[in-house]
């Protein structure tokens, strides 16, 4: 069965030990709540389960598959603290290049992805028009897009309305049903069912 | 290959759509080109002889200018974090966007290199050197310096340190490269320069975007 194995993590950042020997599992269906404090090192979690950043000790795998190979950054979506956006392009444009680095699907519907997170009539809107919670909505509707079983998002919910936020848990929920496993960061309370939760 | 196309029409289009991204350094390279005649000497057998040393001095120093945001904009919107975690090639992406930057600033560059050859009183058979060792050396220039750019990429205002980790390494391609143009003046053979220019180009179009992909993890760490 796949299931993410995060094993004795620990992380340093200058002189701060941030956590040291983490470790915990995800099956299908599950999804983990990271709470703590500012500083408490949530990101610096989230980044080094996506490969962005190394560990001080410990493993991540992901199907018996490595953080470093192809077959895990394919089954991981990262999704961090600010809209990956270039103001110089549209929504579809800066959606089409997300979803090739993220997916290795031919043909995605994008259109349908940014309908499905209320911005229907914004595909040829420059994304420097948009504002803070727009821009969220579009990075976010790569979620009705990936293919990857294990998601990871870092603040998913800032600066959207709750229209935005109740559209992404039921995302999450859908995902969770579907056997994906979801890991977040986030301040608010959220709506989602079997959720764990850990704190840093 | 998918990867590559769609990131160089990518970074095509967001120059086009913010020309003075490109254009300062351009401009850069003409404006200061044309300044030489008017603050050293018009007298054109003087110009003649120190005419590939400017354009190549130029050249670099306009390359260098635009090093600067090579990656420092996808750096800040989180795009480049997205191609750290992505399963496409890194050194790809990379390689895509220095291929872009040559097309935005080694290939105007080369355009406009014979009317700056001929305001500076450089013969057909020079400007024509001149040419093909910008051809050989512009591309070197952009693969070079993407590992500093790289390298930099974390730092605000990191312009003078690029500058610093960058230039030494440029120095073989401005020796061999004026002296390739300066030795054609007096028909001297320049076979070895063009062979030096054409193993740097090799060896950087071998190593560069992998030494450049890994010098961003480490940046992004």
């Amino acid at each position: 069965m796949s299931k993410l194995t995060v094993n004795n993590l620990s992380c340093q950042r200058g002189y701060n030990l941030l956590f040291e020997n983490l470790s915990f599992n995800l099956s299908p269906g599950e999804v983990l709540r990271i709470s703590g404090p500012n500083g408490s090192g949530k990101t610096s979690l989230l980044k080094i389960i996506s490969g962005l950043n190394s560990s001080e000790s410990g493993s991540i795998t992901y199907n018996q598959s490595e953080v470093s190979s192809e077959k895990y950054q394919l089954e991981t979506l990262y999704l961090g603290h600010y809209a990956p956006l270039s103001s110089e392009l549209s929504c579809i444009e800066n959606l089409e290049y997300l979803t090739n680095l993220s997916t290795d699907i031919a043909f995605p519907n994008l259109h349908k992805a940014l309908q499905a997170v209320g911005l229907t009539n914004y595909e040829n809107e420059l994304a420097g028009n948009l504002s803070a919670g727009q821009k969220r909505r579009v990075a976010l509707s790569l979620l009705f897009i990936s293919q990857s079983k294990v998601w990871l998002l870092d603040e998913p919910f800032t600066s959207l309305d709750s229209d935005g936020i109740k559209i992404i848990e039921s995302q999450i929920e859908k995902h969770r049903l579907e056997g994906g496993v979801c890991i977040l960061t986030t301040h608010q309370d959220c709506n989602i069912k079997n959720l764990k939760e850990i704190s840093l | 290959m998918n990867i590559f196309l769609k990131t160089l029409a990518r970074d095509l289009k967001m120059a086009f759509r913010n020309p003075s991204s490109f254009l300062n350094p351009l401009m850069f390279f003409v404006i200061s080109i044309s300044l030489f005649p008017i603050a050293i000497s018009p007298d054109a057998e003087t110009l003649s002889n120190l005419a590939p040393g400017i354009i190549w001095v130029i050249t670099m120093l306009s390359v260098l200018l635009s090093l600067n945001s090579l990656f420092h904009y996808d750096y800040d919107n989180g795009v480049l974090e997205q191609a750290v975690t992505s399963h496409q090639s890194l050194s790809l992406i990379l390689f895509a966007k220095t291929t872009a930057h040559w097309i935005l600033t080694g290939l105007p560059i080369i355009l406009l290199s014979p009317l700056l050859g001929m305001a500076l009183f450089l013969e057909p058979n020079s400007i024509y050197i001149l040419m093909l060792t910008l051809c050989l050396a512009t591309p070197c220039l952009s693969l070079i310096g993407s590992i500093g750019a790289s390298l930099v990429v974390s730092i605000k205002n990191s312009g003078m340190l690029l500058s610093l980790l960058i230039l030494p390494l440029y120095i073989p391609i401005l020796i061999f490269a004026t002296s390739a143009v300066s030795q054609s003046q007096f028909g001297l053979p320049i076979n070895g320069q063009f062979y030096f220019l054409g193993f740097i180009l090799i060896v950087s179009l071998m190593t560069a975007s992998f030494v450049s992909a890994l010098a961003l993890k480490i940046s992004m760490e």
